[in-house]
C-alpha cells in the first residue's frame, strides 16, 4: 500500500463504519486503512453494497468512521467541528457527483466559481480561462445547467472541482449517470487533470473501463479492501472484480 | 453569497410570488388605514380652522363637568343678554350670537331624510356677517323668516332646489320652510353624510327651544388688538356657565371629537392589517420552511463546496429580507389605492369622508415596511436555522432527512408552556387586580398571540387522528384518490399542522366575534322581554337618535293608549364621577317590570320631585338604601340632592336605566332640550293591526319617530350590532384570505415535492379527475383541521371574555359555527383550485423523468 516516491495526502487507519445498532447493526467498513499518494488518480472498486461510497464520505469528511483515523494534507479530520471541517472542504476537498449537482439557477461559469465565491476569494482570471479551455466549456459559459447535456454539466462540475486547487478532488461514480462516450470524455478529463495538473482524484466506480484510467484499483468487499492493482488494464481489472464477486 | 439568495428567488419565483402575498395584503391593510385617516385627519383640520378663519374668539356655554363625546349631551346654552355686552366692550368690532341643534330633514314624501346613521345637523346663520357662518353660501341667498338653507350633498341627492318647500323638525312637530339657498360645511360638500340645515337666528333659536338663549358667540377685535387681550377683555365680564377660547382654540375643541373618532378608526383598523401580518407570519414560516425541506440536496451542494453553515442560514434570511422587502413596498402602494377605495366605499355607505388628497406621511412608509420586513424577518428565523441543519452527506445521499433542531424534542413541552403562558396572560388581562386598559389589552394581546403559537405547535401531534376522522368520508366513498388524499395530508403533520394555524387563528376571531355577539343578543333579547311589559316602542327611525319629547306626548293622547312611559338619558355627576343618569316620566310604571329588592314598581310612576332609584351593584357600592339621599350634578352646574326610593336587580342582559334614575319633570328643570330615547306604550287590546295604524296615526307629525313591537324593537335594537357584526366580518375575511394563500402555496409545493409520485400514479391509471379529487379532498382536510381547531378556540376564548363582562349569558352559536365549517370547506375548495390543476396537468412520462 505504501508509494514510496510521493507523500500521502489522504490517509486511513483502521476504519470501521457502522449503521444502526443491535440486530439491525450493518458493519459498512469492517477495517479499511489507505494511503492515498498526491498526484495519483486512485480507483475504488467493488460490489454493490461494499462500502465503496461509505468509505469516500468518511475519507472525504462527510461522515465520521465509527473507528479509526483519518487525515486529510496531514491534519486529522475525524474529530473536526462543523466550522473546522468547512475550512477543510474549502481548502483541500472538491467533489464531483453523479448527478453533478450544479445550481439551477447559476449558469455554468457562476456555478464554476461558486466554492471561490463562497470562500470569498476572487478568481484568477488566468487560470479559470485555463480551466475552462482544458474542460472544453468555452462557448457554453452562460447557459443554465438545464440547457446543457449531461456530459456538459459533468465538465461544469469537474472544473467547479478543480477550481480552488484542492488537495484531493472525490469523485463517486461520476459516469454513472453518461453514456459510455461521454463517459469516456469525462474519464479523459479526470486523467488530465492528474497528468497536467498534478491533481489528487479519489473516483468509485464499478466500471473496469473507467478504473483503467487510474494509477491504483483498490478492491473492497464486505467492507475490507482485499486487493490492489497498479496500472492495471480494463481485462485485467475486470478479472479480478470477477474473481472477487464469485467468491 | 447575496448573489446567489437572489438568483434563488428568481428562480422559484411562483413561490416566492405566493409566499410574498402573505406580506403583501397585512402591509396593504396597515399603509391603507394610515393613508386613510392621515387624509381625514388633514381634511377636517382644514375644515375646522376655515370655519374660524375670521374669528378671534368664541364664548361658549360651559357644562359643570367634563362631557364625554359623543354621549349626545351638550353644553346648556347661555342668556342672549350677554351678546350686546360683550358687542359694547372697548376691543370688540363685532360679536354675533349663534345657536345649534338636531334639525331633521323632511322630504315632499314625508319621510325624514337621513344617510345612514349620520347625523342632522342644524345652525343659525348671520346674513351680515357670512364670514362668521359655519356654513358657506353655494347658491341662492342667506335665509331670511320662514326660509331655510341645505348643503348642496343632500340637496343634490333628493334633488332639492332653492325656492322649493321643505319640511324640518327639530324639537316640535315638523315645520315647513322655503330653501332660499343650498350651503357647504367650510369648504367640503359635507361631513360624514351629515344633512346641513341654516336657519336665521330667532327661526332657529325657536326651532331648537333655545328662544332668548344663545349656543355660541362669535367675537372680532378691533384692528390691532392681540387675541389674547380681547380673550383677557372678555372673560372679565363672563358669568358663570360661560367660557371664552380664541379662533384657534375653538377650531381645535370642535376638532376633538373627530380626531377621538378618527384614532379610534386608525387603531381599529390597523388590528386587523396586524392581524392579517400576523397570520401571513404562519404561511411565510411555512413556505419557507417546506422550500428549504425541498432544497435539501442543493443546500448540501452549498456545503460540499465550502460553504458554512452562517453562509447558508444568511442565504435564507438574505432571501426572506428581499422578499419581505419587496412585498411591503408593493403593499405600500397597495395601501393607496385602498384608501382610495375605501374612501369610495365609505361615501357608497352614505358615510361621506371629506378627502382633500391622500396624505402619504413618512410615518407610514416607515411604519409600513417596518411592519412587513419585521414579520417576514421574524418567521424566516426558524427556517434559517433549520437550513443550517442540512447535513452535507445530503448531496451525495437519497433520503437524508434534515437533523431535529436541539429543542426539538422538548418540542410538546415547549408548546405547552406557551400556550400555558397565553392563557395566563389572558387570564391576567381579564381577572388580574386594578389593571389600567393599556395594560388589560397588552396581556389579552400578548396573551392570544401566544395561545396562537402554541396551539399551532401542539396540534402536529394530533394531525394523524384528525386526518384519519376528517379523511374518512373521502376515503370510505372516494375510493383511492381518497384514501390517498387522507394519507398525504397526514403524511407530514407539523407541516399540515402550520399551514393549518394560519385559518386556525382566522376562523377563532370570527368564532370569537359570533360567540360575543350572540351571547349578547340573546341576553338582551332576555332582558327586553322582561323588563319591557308594554305593547309597543316608539324610538327614532335610526333607532338610536333622541326624539323629541313631543312625539310621546303625542302618542298619549291616541285614543286607545292606556299609557306612555319614556325614558330620557344624559351625561351628569355622581359621586365625583361623571355618568349616565335617566329620567323616567310616571307612565313607565304601566310599561317596564323592575325586579325590585327594596321598593315596589309603584316606585316608577311615584319618583316625584325628589325621588330616584338606583341598581343592586350601585346601592351597595355607595352603601345606599331606601332613604338614602344622592346629590346629582346637571350638566348646567346645579347639583340636586334626591332620595332613595326603590333598589331593583336588573336582568343579566343589563337595563335601559344609568347609575341613578329620577323623574322627567326633575331632569326637564335641568336639562336643555331633553329628548327621549325610547317611549313604550300600552294600548287596549294589546299588539293589533289597527292599534299599530292608530300610533303611527299619531306620530305624523314625527317623521322621525318609529313605532314597533316588542319583536320589531328587539330586532331594531340589535340591527346595530349585526352591522357591526358585519364589519368585524369583512376585515376578518382579510386574514382567511391570507391564509388562503398559505393553503395554496402548500398544495403548489406538496405537487411539486410529489411530481414523481403523481406520475407515477398517473401511469398506473389515475385519472385526471382523480388527480384533482385527491388534491382538492387533501385541501378540503387541512382547512377543516384549522376550523375545527379554530371554532373550538374561539369558543374559549369567547368564553372567558363572557366570564369578565357578567352582562352576558354565554350561548353557543350553532347556526354560525356550522356556516363557518362550510365555509372552511369552500376556502379549501378554493385553494385546491390552482394547485389541483397543475398536478392534473403532469404529463405521467415527463414527471417519472423529473429529477
Ligand atoms: N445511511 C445508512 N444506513 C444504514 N445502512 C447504510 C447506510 N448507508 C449505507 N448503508 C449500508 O452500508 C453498506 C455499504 O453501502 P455503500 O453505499 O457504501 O455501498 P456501495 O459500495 O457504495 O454500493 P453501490 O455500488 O450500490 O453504490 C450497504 O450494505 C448499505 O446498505
Ligand atoms: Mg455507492
Amino acid at each position: 500500500m505504501e508509494n514510496g516516491d510521493r507523500a500521502a495526502v489522504l490517509v486511513a487507519r483502521d476504519v470501521t463504519r457502522r449503521y444502526g445498532d443491535g440486530d439491525t447493526a450493518v458493519d459498512a467498513l469492517r477495517g479499511v486503512s489507505v494511503d492515498v499518494p498526491a498526484g495519483e488518480l486512485t480507483a475504488v472498486m467493488g460490489p454493490s453494497g461494499s462500502g465503496k461510497s461509505t468509505l469516500m464520505h468518511i475519507l472525504a469528511g462527510l461522515d465520521r468512521p465509527s473507528t479509526g483515523l483519518v487525515t486529510v494534507a496531514g491534519k486529522e479530520i475525524t474529530d473536526l467541528g462543523d466550522s473546522e471541517l468547512t475550512k477543510l472542504r474549502r481548502e483541500h476537498i472538491g467533489f464531483v457527483f453523479q448527478f453533478f449537482n450544479l445550481l439551477p439557477m447559476l449558469n455554468a461559469e457562476e456555478n464554476i466559481v461558486l466554492p471561490l465565491t463562497i470562500a470569498g476569494v476572487k478568481p484568477d482570471r488566468a487560470w479559470l480561462d485555463e480551466l475552462i479551455g482544458s474542460v472544453g466549456l468555452g462557448d457554453r459559459l452562460h447557459h443554465r445547467p438545464s440547457e446543457l447535456s449531461g456530459g456538459q454539466q459533468q465538465r461544469v462540475a469537474i472544473a467547479r472541482a478543480l477550481v480552488s486547487r484542492p488537495s484531493v478532488v472525490f469523485a463517486d461514480e461520476p459516469t454513472g449517470n453518461l453514456d459510455s462516450r461521454t463517459g469516456g470524455e469525462i474519464l479523459e478529463l479526470l486523467r488530465q487533470a492528474v497528468e497536467e495538473m498534478g491533481q489528487t482524484v479519489v473516483m468509485v466506480t464499478h466500471e473496469a473501463r473507467a478504473s483503467a484510467i487510474a494509477d491504483r484499483v483498490l478492491f473492497l468487499a464486505d467492507g475490507i479492501i482485499v486487493r490492489e492493482l497498479s496500472g492495471a488494464s480494463a481485462p485485467e481489472i475486470g478479472a479480478a472484480m470477477e474473481a472477487i464477486s464469485s467468491e | 453569497m447575496i448573489r446567489f439568495s437572489l438568483k434563488g428567488m428568481a428562480g422559484r419565483k411562483l413561490r416566492t410570488a405566493l409566499t410574498a402575498l402573505a406580506v403583501i395584503l397585512g402591509v396593504t391593510m396597515v399603509s391603507g388605514t394610515f393613508v386613510l385617516t392621515d387624509s381625514i385627519d388633514r381634511a377636517f383640520d382644514a375644515i375646522f380652522s376655515s370655519v374660524y378663519v375670521g374669528t378671534d374668539a368664541t364664548i361658549t356655554g360651559k357644562s359643570a363637568f367634563e362631557i364625554s363625546n359623543g354621549s349626545g349631551t351638550t353644553a346648556p346654552p347661555f342668556q342672549e343678554s350677554l351678546r350686546p355686552e360683550v358687542a359694547a366692550l372697548p376691543d370688540v368690532a363685532d360679536a354675533i350670537g349663534g345657536v345649534a341643534g338636531d334639525a331633521q330633514l323632511i322630504g315632499r314624501d314625508g319621510k325624514s331624510i337621513v344617510f345612514g346613521g349620520a347625523p342632522n345637523l342644524g345652525f343659525s346663520v348671520d346674513p351680515t356677517r357670512p364670514d362668521f357662518n359655519t356654513l358657506t353660501l353655494e347658491k341662492g341667498a342667506w335665509p331670511g323668516r320662514g326660509e331655510v338653507v341645505v348643503d348642496v350633498s343632500t340637496a343634490s341627492r333628493k334633488k332639492l332646489d332653492v325656492g322649493q318647500e321643505i319640511g324640518v323638525q327639530a324639537e316640535g312637530p315638523v315645520v315647513q320652510f322655503r330653501i332660499s339657498g343650498l350651503v357647504k360645511f367650510g369648504s367640503v360638500d359635507t361631513i360624514g353624510g351629515a344633512t346641513l340645515a341654516g336657519f336665521d337666528l330667532p327661526t332657529a333659536q325657536a326651532l331648537f327651544r333655545k328662544v332668548g338663549k344663545l349656543d355660541q358667540i362669535r367675537v372680532a377685535g378691533k384692528p390691532g388688538v392681540s387675541r389674547a387681550q380681547l380673550v383677557r377683555e372678555i372673560r372679565a365680564i363672563l358669568p358663570p356657565g360661560t367660557q371664552v377660547r380664541t379662533g384657534t382654540e375653538q377650531a381645535a375643541e370642535d376638532a376633538k371629537a373627530t380626531n377621538e373618532f378618527i384614532s379610534f378608526l386608525r387603531y381599529f383598523l390597523l388590528a386587523f392589517g396586524v392581524i392579517a401580518l400576523f397570520v401571513g407570519a404562519f404561511v411565510i414560516f411555512n413556505s419557507l420552511s417546506i422550500t428549504i425541506a425541498q432544497r435539501t440536496r442543493e443546500l448540501a451542494t452549498l456545503r460540499t463546496l465550502g460553504a458554512s453553515r452562517r453562509q447558508v442560514r444568511f442565504s435564507v434570511i438574505v432571501e426572506s429580507l428581499v422578499m419581505g422587502t419587496i412585498a411591503s413596498i408593493l403593499g405600500l402602494f397597495l395601501g393607496l389605492a385602498l384608501a382610495t377605495g375605501l374612501f369610495r366605499l365609505f361615501d357608497a355607505v352614505g358615510f361621506t369622508l371629506p378627502n382633500s388628497g391622500l396624505v402619504f406621511s413618512t410615518r407610514t412608509i416607515v411604519v409600513s415596511l417596518l411592519l412587513g420586513i419585521i414579520v417576514t424577518l421574524i418567521a424566516s428565523i426558524l427556517p434559517a436555522f433549520k437550513a443550517t441543519r442540512v447535513p452535507p452527506i445530503a448531496a451525495v445521499r437519497e433520503g437524508v432527512t434534515i437533523a431535529p433542531g436541539r429543542f426539538a424534542r422538548f418540542r410538546t413541552p415547549i408548546a405547552a408552556v406557551i400556550t400555558i403562558l397565553g392563557f395566563a396572560g389572558l387570564f391576567w388581562g381579564l381577572f388580574g387586580p386594578d389593571l389600567d386598559t393599556t395594560k388589560i389589552l397588552l396581556f389579552m394581546i400578548l396573551g392570544m398571540v401566544l395561545v396562537f403559537i402554541g396551539v399551532a405547535m401542539l396540534s402536529a401531534p394530533l394531525i394523524p387522528g384528525l386526518t384519519g376522522i376528517l379523511g374518512w368520508p373521502g376515503a370510505r366513498f372516494g375510493g383511492a384518490a381518497g384514501a390517498l388524499a387522507r394519507d398525504n395530508a397526514g403524511r407530514n403533520p407539523q407541516r399540515t399542522a402550520s399551514t393549518a394555524a394560519a385559518l386556525m387563528i382566522g376562523l377563532a376571531l370570527v368564532t370569537l366575534v359570533a360567540t360575543l355577539a350572540g351571547s349578547v343578543v340573546q341576553t338582551f333579547t332576555g332582558a327586553v322581554n322582561e323588563i319591557f311589559v308594554g305593547d309597543y316602542a316608539i324610538t327614532a327611525r335610526n333607532n338610536f337618535s333622541p326624539i323629541p319629547t313631543d312625539a310621546a306626548a303625542a302618542a298619549a293622547q291616541a285614543p286607545g293608549v292606556l299609557a306612555v312611559g319614556s325614558v330620557r338619558t344624559g351625561q351628569t355627576l355622581v359621586f365625583g364621577k361623571p355618568d349616565f343618569s335617566t329620567a323616567v316620566d310616571p307612565g313607565v310604571g304601566a310599561v317596564i317590570n323592575l325586579d325590585w329588592v327594596s321598593g315596589s314598581n309603584a316606585v316608577l310612576a311615584e319618583l316625584g320631585k325628589d325621588g330616584a332609584f338606583v341598581d343592586k351593584e350601585f346601592a351597595k357600592k355607595h352603601d345606599l338604601e331606601v332613604g338614602s339621599p344622592v346629590e346629582v350634578t346637571f350638566v348646567n352646574g346645579n347639583t340636586g340632592t334626591f332620595v332613595i326610593k326603590g333598589i331593583f336587580d336588573p336582568p343579566s342582559g343589563g337595563s335601559p336605566f344609568g347609575v341613578v334614575t329620577i323623574s322627567a319633570a326633575a331632569w326637564d328643570a335641568e336639562n336643555p332640550s331633553p329628548k327621549n330615547v325610547y317611549s313604550f306604550v300600552l294600548m287596549r287590546g294589546g299588539e293589533t293591526e289597527a292599534n299599530a295604524a292608530v300610533l303611527g296615526q299619531a306620530l305624523a307629525p314625527f317623521p322621525n319617530a318609529k313605532v314597533a313591537t316588542r319583536e320589531q324593537f328587539v330586532e331594531n335594537q340589535i340591527s346595530g350590532l349585526k352591522s357591526i357584526l358585519n364589519v368585524l366580518y369583512v376585515l376578518l375575511a382579510l386574514s382567511i384570505v391570507v391564509s388562503l394563500f398559505g393553503i395554496i402555496n402548500t398544495l403548489v409545493l406538496s405537487v411539486f415535492e410529489r411530481t414523481r409520485e403523481i406520475g407515477m400514479l398517473r401511469a398506473i391509471g389515475m385519472t385526471r379527475s382523480q388527480t384533482r379529487w385527491m388534491i382538492r379532498h387533501e385541501s378540503v382536510i387541512t382547512s377543516l383541521i384549522g376550523a375545527i381547531i379554530g371554532i373550538i378556540l374561539g369558543v374559549i376564548l369567547a368564553g372567558l371574555l363572557i366570564l369578565k363582562i357578567d352582562l352576558i349569558d354565554f350561548s353557543f352559536p350553532t347556526l354560525q359555527v356550522i356556516v363557518f365549517a362550510v365555509a372552511a370547506v369552500l376556502v379549501g375548495v378554493l385553494a385546491a383550485i390552482f394547485p389541483a390543476r397543475r398536478a392534473a396537468k403532469l404529463n405521467p412520462l415527463e414527471a417519472l423523468h423529473y429529477e
